[in-house]
């Protein structure tokens, strides 16, 4: 029976893990190799999510095409919207109002802990334990309650226009952050009691998916999963926007290059944001939260990048515009494809269950990758 | 010295396990931490915040008026051609001919909740409302006029 | 005072009386299997239920509370839905084997409810070979998930049976070798023995640490021959979907669910039988009073009550706890548990010998 499950000459096993399946987190598919439970081979299929979110934004005019943004790398779409915010913004040539620029730091470093924290319970889901992830969702639903209350929308939020941001901040959002981080200050060493320390989530991890600093160089991963094999990739301290020169926050680097060393870069960068957010949330200066801007925006004729560190890496805006109201072309460049490139080279030759847990600790969101 | 490792291995591992059980068994017998909100039986008390983006709507006061002028700023400001204004030409007393709208048809299936539109009313106009409960069985009742029939322009609003 | 034995012997003596001794066996044979079958059918009932309103609550959530009062018919529309959904038979499947294994897994479950004393002299068949019939019928269930995971034709199903074979055949040693140590400190198979002997004390506190290692060997064991979590890797849903019975449906998929709950069951009361004593009340030394009182708590209710907290320990186990990889899996059975159980039998033996235990 062997033979009509599909093998290849040497006896193996191909299976498909997706497009839909428990552990993918969304429609990746990917097609493994198997020897037994080792695995020889995976090729990731994409495109079942390919919205030709590019193209779109070619028909849309400046202020339009953000919009689009949020839903690529939908757990950290306000740090997206940034990304086009800033870039629009370096063609108009536009002074941004200090006030925005920290509403902005501080927005961008919320979504962050939020999608670590998602990332925290989907990695705990992936390994098997299925508990973490209500707890992440507890502290997540209150930074969601707070984008809410500010920016109108839970996931989606479209707050950051060339300019500065939308509308100012609601009068309740220092108070109710002030609650998140006293609420988190007391829920953190919990995560670490249920999942750093257990001793069968770290024989999960340690060891396992291993990827050296000048392989995540040449597979031009970015984000934790490269500072986990220890290349400094930090755009907020390589290339700082708004006001993170400003800010005291270190860039967390680890060494081991395997999967429970990119599980503490992400902890640790959960408490760098909450140690930003705390610098920043009772110095919001006063002014205005958006710089005046024509009602209709034209970019010079030319070339416009710009990058920003989402949650999962680095993502910038590559935009070309020939002077009219809309750009001429747009290219994204999302960490997640990066990311997922190196996943073959990390799992070969590990089991299936390490596939899982390689793939949890790479934090992929599918439609940043299809886009 | 093997052995001592072997067991302070097992210990260790043992004591990481019971850590873990510890924080579940503590959620097990708090039931004061359950943090389930009972959804369609709390309609009466779920109140979504004011900035809440749930769909767009047209505000009228209480003699049927409206503060549209019909300028299609929202139009041109909606990336998914969510909104269609139609003009008609009212004759104002004097005489004049003045633009004014004449069914502002608003697509909910099409609107991804930007509030570009919104932004973009030079008069305040349109607003976002904060129902989110869409869910129709006719695809065709999802795209609404939100002017009220027989409704006008708000005296003094240009 | 009304006890199960007593009802028994009312029911048999009236059958006797009845119909004569070769029909009244007919009759009583007819009677326990039905009983057996209503055992399973609640026990699956309540067991879910446990299982989802447990995971809730250490979830921080409420659970089911819907279906009525406070939920508690909700396994109920679960069977009825379960019920009248179609069983889907793929078309590649070895039709027969395919049909056959929820039925070899559940008649494996069955099986084991014989030797078990639910009660004071309740008990369906006190065989004086009793352990080794458990540990001996235990291995059968993994028939059933291979003939599943095999005759599927689905490469996800044939992993997840590859898994489970590997892992119960492993872990039936630990499970044998603890349950060796209760035997040698008793001195017979037959399960009416070693309750009895546990008349003073039960062996968990009688038998010093090495019956505390054996049990605590015995519950890890346990807890892998079920394949429950943190050793559900037959099924491990973030890895196989749902491994050996990815391509089941409807009734036939009920009927590997309940065998998967009553089997957990079955090795709880095992464990409660071997190490808490069974229908055995909790007596301490010359405490007169305070054994007289626990003698008054009929012993069907110690039975269940120290069966549903070891229950409740593996569905703690299951929902705190990440899953073991395959290599892990096996390493921890014999790299730790097995040389652990080989040296633990030998003091358990020199205990037994020098006459140690209280």
């Amino acid at each position: 029976m062997i033979e009509e499950l599909g093998t290849t000459e040497q006896g193996e096993l191909v299976i498909n893990i997706g497009p839909q399946h428990p552990a993918t987190h969304g429609v990746l598919h990917l097609v493994v190799t198997l020897n037994g439970e080792t695995i020889r081979k995976v090729e990731p299929h994409l495109g079942y999510i390919h919205r030709s979110i590019e193209k779109m934004c070619e028909s849309l005019s400046y202020r339009q095409f953000i919009y689009t943004t949020s839903r690529m790398d939908y757990l950290s779409s306000h740090i997206n919207n940034h990304a086009c915010a800033l870039c629009v913004e370096n063609g108009i040539q536009v002074e941004i109002p200090e006030r925005a620029q920290v509403i902005r730091v501080l927005m961008d470093e919320l979504t962050r802990i939020a999608s670590h924290l998602l990332w925290w319970g989907a990695m705990a889901m992936d390994v098997g334990a299925i508990t973490p992830f209500f707890y992440a969702f507890r502290e997540r639903e209150m930074i969601n309650d707070i984008m809410e209350e500010t920016c109108g929308a839970r996931l989606t939020m479209n707050y950051m226009v060339p300019g500065g941001v939308m509308m100012d901040i609601h009068p309740n959002f220092q108070r109710r952050v002030k609650e998140l981080l006293l609420q988190f200050k007391h829920k953190l060493p919990e995560y670490h009691e249920l999942v750093t320390d257990n001793v069968i989530f770290q024989s999960r991890t340690k060891g396992v998916g291993y990827l050296s600093a000048d392989d995540a160089v040449s597979y031009g991963t970015s984000g934790p999963t490269a500072r986990g094999s220890g290349v400094p990739c930090d755009i907020r301290k390589l290339y700082p926007y708004d006001v993170y020169s400003k800010l005291e926050f270190s860039e967390c680097l680890a060494k081991e290059g395997d999967t429970f060393a990119r599980y503490l870069v992400r902890m640790n960068e959960l408490e760098q944001s909450i140690r930003i957010v705390e610098q920043l949330i009772d110095n919001i200066p006063e002014g205005d939260f958006q710089a005046k801007t024509k009602a209709v925006l034209k970019l010079p004729k030319g070339e416009f990048y710009q990058r920003v560190e989402t949650a999962r890496g680095e993502f910038g805006v590559y935009m070309i515009s020939e002077g009219a109201m809309q750009p001429y072309r747009i290219k994204f460049r999302s960490p997640g494809f990066s990311n997922l490139s190196a996943l073959d080279h990390m799992a070969r030759g590990a089991k299936i269950g390490d596939l899982v847990a390689i793939m949890g600790s790479l934090d992929l969101v599918i439609p940043d990758i299809d886009r | 010295m093997f052995l001592v490792d072997y067991l302070k291995d097992i210990t260790g591992a043992i004591k990481s396990l019971l850590t873990g059980m510890r924080r579940t068994g503590y959620y097990f017998t708090h039931h004061k931490e359950i943090i389930t909100q009972q959804y369609p039986d709390n309609r009466d008390t779920l109140k979504l915040p004011e900035r809440f983006r749930g769909e767009v709507v047209m505000s009228h006061n209480e003699s049927n008026e409206h503060r549209c002028t019909g300028c299609t700023a929202c139009e041109l400001a909606c990336p998914n051609g969510t909104i269609k204004v139609v003009t008609k030409f009212d004759i104002s007393p004097e005489g004049k001919k003045k633009k004014a709208v004449d069914k502002f048809i608003y697509h909910l299936e099409l609107c991804t909740m930007c509030n570009l539109c919104i932004e973009a009313c030079p008069t305040d106009a349109i607003r976002m409302a904060q129902s989110f409960e869409h869910s129709v069985y006719d695809r065709a009742e999802l795209t609404k006029v939100l002017n009220k029939p027989g409704s006008k322009i708000e005296e003094g609003v240009e | 005072m009304w006890s199960l034995s007593k009802i028994s012997g009312l029911i048999d003596h009236w059958l006797n009386g009845k119909l004569g001794s070769g029909w009244a066996s007919v009759a009583e044979m007819v009677i326990v299997g039905l009983c057996v079958i209503g055992l399973f059918a609640i026990l699956g009932l309540v067991l879910v239920l446990m299982e989802r309103k447990v995971s809730a609550w250490m979830q921080i959530r409420l659970g089911p509370n819907r279906v009525g009062p406070k939920g508690l018919l909700q396994s109920l529309a679960d069977t009825l839905k379960l019920l009248v959904k179609e069983g889907l038979t793929p078309d590649g499947a070895d039709k027969f084997l395919f049909n056959l294994a929820p039925f070899v897994a559940m008649i494996a479950a069955m099986l084991l409810m014989a030797p078990i004393a639910f009660a004071k002299d309740f008990q369906i068949w006190d065989v004086n070979i009793g352990v080794l019939y458990i540990t001996a019928i235990s291995s059968i269930s993994v028939i059933g998930i291979l003939m599943a995971g095999w005759s599927s034709n689905n490469k996800y199903s044939l992993l997840g049976a590859m898994r489970s074979g590997a892992q119960i055949v492993s872990y039936e040693l630990s499970a044998g070798l603890s349950i060796l140590s209760i035997v040698v400190l008793t001195g017979s198979l037959k399960v009416s023995d070693i309750i009895a002997a546990q008349q003073n004390g039960w062996w968990i506190f009688k038998g010093h640490v090495p019956a505390l290692i054996a049990f605590v060997i015995f519950i890890i064991a346990a807890t892998a021959e079920t394949n429950r979590a943190p050793f559900d890797l037959a099924e491990a849903e973030s890895e196989l979907t749902a491994g050996f019975h990815t391509e089941y449906s409807g009734m036939k998929f009920a009927l590997f669910f309940l065998a998967e709950y009553v089997n957990v069951f079955i090795v709880c009361a095992i464990g409660a039988t071997l190490f808490l004593g069974g229908w055995m009340p909790f007596h301490i030394g010359s405490w007169e009073g305070f054994n007289h009182i626990m003698d008054y708590i009929p012993s069907s209710i110690w039975f269940f009550g120290k069966t549903f907290f070891l229950i409740f320990l593996i569905m703690w186990f299951r929902w705190t706890f990440p899953r073991l990889r395959i290599d892990q899996l096996l390493n921890l059975e014999w790299k730790y548990l097995l040389p652990i159980g080989m040296v633990n039998i030998i003091l358990v033996t020199i205990v037994a010998i020098k006459g140690w235990h209280f």
